[in-house]
């Protein structure tokens, strides 16, 4: 076991943990806010939107995250430049990086999952309480805002961080479409070091770490909402 | 773009077309999927009656490897692997005196894959096989069954309605890791569209065509782990 290059190359490997942290954080978010609106359209929506939105979770949770990812950056990122103007527009910077297709893939790919959990979540709200809630002369977006989404997230509290580290470890995926992530740096240490196996533990060590504060962080927001059995 | 019939020329299954490349990867994802989920049923059977009734080092060594499995992202659980079983394999035969081998892609694949679906599985099988009633287990002892005896009559069919929505779940995520295996070269059907679409430079038309391709995989599946929950949940109350 070799670390002595490491002294070289930190820089360069926190450079990829800010990516891989970056590409979770960008793909969760955004991801569960889609995942709200297609949770609700499958619920409450009319019935060709909740065909789509059900239409939409079973293509994506039904194809390998990497096949998706191939198809955005290499099938839809050739059809890009098609389209006039774009390549001298203010977009074209961030639209030909490999970092803005593997964000916008992730994300729809968290949501598709996330939509899920969700809708098992939003059904599982007592009726009583949303009845409450009318009684009380909310308006549905009220409802919503107010007790029906806080309930269900409360709910899906451990799913959605058990989806949350499932979505940390599809991340090295991206280095396949020229993102330097943590793995893609450990791939280019190996390239330049000839090191196969340190380069690949330092970094398993990090996904490791990550993953154990993610559900660390996790039980203390559910113990601030206790639930009651 | 040229007009729509070229363009499904290209997916014909005959040579100028590149649908029985597609096909030919589709049935190779197939066919890793399967003999990694069964390297991965035998590792997750024993694994789970090593945690349930193992002495405290094999409980440890089992959490390990459990946790250790789940925690690691699959992409480079099967790079490492991938390498380090090969090289490692060679050394140990190098140690032996033998010369060196190449190792078959496939088994390679297999192998890591089942690896990685072994560690899912004992964690599915071991709250398949807490669900068993532990009335039924003791009326099994007390008609004097061998704990062999009693596994294969009592446990196992017992537990599989239990495990089938978990293996279920595990198949679908088997068929869709194997998609990684491209990444360390071995041909299935990610590998296979790349290919095709390189040559091609028809980028968007084939990885839709390998969507279509993974999504019917999974559809077929679906209805397929229906029918047999259906068969092993027959004469079970239904729940409420």
């Amino acid at each position: 076991m070799n670390f002595s290059w490491i002294s070289t190359y930190w820089p360069l490997l926190a450079a990829g943990a800010v990516q891989t942290i970056l590409l979770l954080v960008i793909s969760v978010v955004f991801g569960f806010v889609l995942a709200i609106g297609l949770a609700l359209a499958q619920i409450k929506g009319p019935r060709g939107i909740k065909w789509l939105s059900r239409c939409y979770c079973t293509c994506l949770r039904g194809t390998p995250l990497l096949v998706q990812l191939w198809l955005l950056y290499y099938g839809v990122g050739s059809l890009l430049p098609l389209i006039p103007g774009l390549r001298s527009s203010f977009l074209w910077p961030v639209l030909r990086e490999g970092f803005f297709f593997a964000a916008v893939s992730f994300t729809l790919n968290y949501a598709a999952y996330e939509a899920e959990v969700l809708r098992g979540a939003l059904l599982a709200v007592p009726k009583g309480e949303l009845e409450a809630a009318r009684a009380f002369g909310m308006s549905p977006a009220q409802v919503l805002r107010r007790i029906w989404l806080p309930r269900a997230v409360r709910i899906a509290l451990p799913t959605i961080a058990g989806e949350i580290v499932l979505q940390l470890k599809a991340t090295p995926l991206a280095f396949t479409v020229t993102v330097m992530d943590l793995y893609a740096v450990a791939y280019k240490i190996r390239q330049d070091t000839l090191l196969v196996y340190e380069p690949l533990l330092i970094v398993t060590v990090f996904y490791v770490l990550l993953t154990l504060l993610l559900t660390r962080i996790f039980k203390v927001v559910e113990a601030q909402v206790p639930m009651r059995r | 773009m040229s007009s729509a019939l070229p363009l499904l020329e290209l997916l014909s299954p005959y040579p100028p077309g590149w649908g029985g490349v597609l096909l030919a990867g589709a049935l190779s994802t197939v066919a890793i999927s399967l003999g990694a989920y069964g390297i991965g049923i035998l590792i997750g059977l024993v694994g789970a009656l090593g945690k349930l009734n193992g002495s405290r080092p094999v409980v440890a060594a089992l959490d390990l490897y459990t946790t250790g499995v789940r925690a690691i992202p699959e992409l480079i659980l099967i790079v490492g692997l991938y390498y380090a079983g090969t090289d490692g394999i060679n050394r140990i035969l190098l140690g032996l005196g033998l010369p060196s081998i190449e190792i078959n892609g496939f088994v390679a694949a297999v192998s890591v894959l089942g690896i990685v679906q072994g560690a899912y599985m004992t964690e599915v099988l071991r709250g398949a096989i807490l669900a068993v009633p532990i009335g039924q287990i003791e009326a099994a002892k007390a008609f004097g069954m061998r704990p062999s005896m009693r596994f294969r009559r009592i446990v196992l069919p017992a537990l599989i309605p239990n495990a089938l929505p978990g293996l279920a779940n595990l198949w679908m995520s088997v068929t869709k890791d194997s998609a990684l295996i491209a990444v360390v070269g071995y041909q299935e059907l990610a590998l296979a569209t790349r290919l095709a679409a390189g040559n091609t430079k028809h980028y968007f038309l084939f990885f839709f065509a390998a969507a279509v391709l993974y999504l019917a995989i999974t559809l077929v599946s679906n209805v397929i782990f229906r029918a047999l929950e259906l068969r092993f949940r027959r004469g079970q109350p239904k729940s409420a």
